[in-house]
């Protein structure tokens, strides 16, 4: 598909997933092929209803598909049962999720903590190593904090580094600055790019937002199920 | 992921006191309910308990203890010829109107004991001597009579009334335990007790004994039977089968059963719904849990210990305050209330029960969910 020489970390081959049966059928992927290398920062876009973060959950291993091939990291995803699956999604994903989904009663240190905790690593290394994963997006004075003492950025940059703290080797972020501010998502992706990007990991982006398509390097158009182009982006922001 | 259960459940303060004040009340109503059932069930045996002796003797169509069937008198040497039977001393036991100086009737109940050992008198006297009933007209009561016949200043030492225009005189003052009518006891021989009541053909009521040491009482009682034709019985036997006659000839086992399963039903539909709402407004929460790589069975886990947590603590605060209740209401015997060890287990399965109950409600909720909702 394309001239890279990175070893792809997401490969999905002719990826079906429709939803409802007979009339109300609605195919939302239609045949999906996709690479996505180690070390890039892949955007999603598209318009809305396209398909993105359908195909999102099917990289992630959340949504079943109807036919079709997803290897992540060379594991195909298919082809493990629900619970090796969960696994291996604990130990090698992380997730920055529109609405950030942190847990409202746990201070910004044991939320980051808990994709460790889910790990069985036990409290104390798990605190130590989230409050160090705070530190790095510039948090570690909000480490007692809890969420709802934390603005909308600050709660985001919380939820980046609990998607990091596992060291994942795929971070997929869905609409991650649709709930920001200009300035607070362009800090967002700044932090993603600088603290989330490493030569071992690829970040997939899901976005509408067009001041941020700077920050990657690949730009993935999804229409109606299919993607209709995959293009390098220049760094003034433009495919 | 226990400590994340945990913040998840205290965090969230008004679902927590809510599902905890709902699990406390069913667990203190069931408590309460159940003690003082209890307290009655042990009342209405209390004829059996004051007696204190190990095996009753009557009319084998006997259906409780308060429900004499006379005797024939030669009832107590038939049984004291059983082998195995250490002794046999005969028991009346009858309702009778006491008048009092001051022109008041009160019902009473009579015991007339055997005179040369009084087996079967009350182990504590709070007043006077009990030896004393031995004397010309002499009778002791028990406390109960004091409280109903008129208080300390109408009936005391030395308070002479009639019983069948007999004269009775209270020499002793006796501590039993309350009986399920609360009507008050008075103690005399046996001999006098039928002299005190209306002529009869049988007078006897029981015949109380004992078994020799060494010799199983259960085989004694099936002897006493097999011998004489009549109705012999441990104490134990007897409280239950009068607890089963009052059970089977009063509504008290409906009405109380009914309270307790309302409080059981209430608990359940409280915390079951409220557990519900918790895991249903986390849904999101535990959605991304399950999409950062926690497993169905790790979530139910936490479920489950949040539930139990929440129902334990409702377990010990819902006792704490019925054994207050039970304190505050029953002291001095006014209110029955026997908190027993059973009685606890019973509604720490129960209230386990119910957290599982409500647990699961919520188990299978997150069983169906899919992480997908996440990036809803």
């Amino acid at each position: 598909m394309d001239d890279h020489t990175e070893p792809a970390a997401v490969r999905a081959r002719n990826i079906v997933k429709s939803f409802g049966t007979g009339d109300t059928k609605v195919t939302v992927l239609n045949g999906i092929n996709l690479d996505i290398y180690l070390g890039e920062m892949l955007l999603l876009v598209g318009e809305s209803g396209g398909g993105k973060t359908t195909l999102l959950s099917a990289i992630a291993g959340i949504l079943d598909i109807d036919d079709g091939d997803i290897d992540v990291l060379g594991v195909p995803l298919s082809e493990l049962p629900a619970g090796k699956r969960t696994t291996f999604r604990g130990q090698t994903m992380g997730f920055v999720y529109q609405q950030f989904n942190l847990l409202p009663t746990l201070t910004a240190a044991e939320n980051v903590a808990v994709p460790l905790l889910i790990q069985k690593i036990g409290r104390p290394e798990a605190l130590r190593r989230a409050r160090a994963m705070l530190e790095r997006v510039g948090l570690s004075d909000r480490a007692e904090f809890l969420p709802k003492n934390l603005s909308g950025g600050q709660q985001q940059r919380v939820a980046i580094a609990r998607a990091l703290v596992n060291e994942p080797r795929l971070l997929i972020c869905d609409e991650p600055t649709a709930a920001l501010d200009g300035p607070n998502g362009q800090k967002i992706m700044e932090i993603l790019r600088d603290v989330g990007r490493s030569p071992s990991r690829s970040v997939i982006v899901v976005t509408h937002d067009s001041r941020i398509f700077h920050f990657g390097d690949r730009m993935a158009h999804l229409t109606d199920g299919r993607i209709v182009s995959i293009e390098p982006i220049s760094r003034e922001g433009t495919a | 992921m226990n400590y994340i259960a945990l913040k998840m459940l205290f965090g969230d303060r008004a679902k927590y006191l809510m599902l905890l004040c709902g699990l406390t009340f069913a667990v203190m109503l069931i408590v309460q309910q159940g003690s003082i059932f209890w307290g009655l069930m042990i009342w209405s045996q209390s004829s059996i308990s004051n007696i204190n002796v190990p095996i009753w003797v009557t009319d084998s169509g006997i259906a409780q203890v308060d429900e004499v069937k006379p005797i024939a008198g030669t009832a107590v040497d038939r049984v004291r010829s059983v082998p195995g039977v250490e002794w046999a001393v005969p028991l009346f036991k009858g309702l009778l109107r006491a008048r009092l100086s001051n022109g008041e009737y009160h019902q009473i109940t009579l015991a007339g004991l055997e005179s040369s050992s009084l087996i079967g008198r009350p182990a504590e006297v709070l007043e006077g001597r009990f030896e004393d009933i031995l004397q010309p007209d002499a009778v002791a009561l028990d406390q109960w009579a004091v409280e109903r016949m008129g208080g300390p200043d109408v009936i005391k030492i030395g308070t002479i009334f009639e019983l069948n225009d007999k004269l009775a005189r209270v020499v002793a003052i006796a501590k039993t335990q309350k009986s399920f009518t609360n009507i008050p006891v008075v103690y005399t021989t046996y001999e006098r007790a039928i002299r005190y009541v209306p002529r009869e053909r049988r007078t006897l009521s029981y015949v109380l004994a004992k078994p020799k040491d060494g010799v199983p009482i259960e085989e004694v009682t099936k002897r006493i039977h097999e011998q004489t034709g009549l109705g012999a019985f441990t104490a134990e036997e007897f409280g239950w089968k009068t607890i089963g006659w009052v059970l089977k000839n009063t509504g008290i086992g409906i009405n109380f059963g009914t309270t307790i399963l309302l409080g059981f039903i209430v608990g359940m539909a409280i915390s079951g719904q409220t557990f519900y709402l918790f895991t249903v407004e986390n849904l999101r929460q535990f959605g991304a849990l399950k999409a950062m790589g926690a497993s169905t069975f790790t979530l139910a886990r936490m479920i489950l210990l949040q539930a139990f947590t929440v129902g334990l603590t409702g377990y010990g605060v819902g006792i704490g305050l019925a054994t207050v209740f039970g304190y505050l209401t029953a002291r001095g015997g006014g209110l029955p209330f026997v908190e027993t060890w059973q009685l606890l287990l019973l509604v720490l399965v129960g209230l386990l029960a119910i957290c599982t109950f409500s647990a699961l409600i919520s188990i299978v909720k997150l069983a169906r969910l899919e992480p997908a909702i996440v990036f809803r």
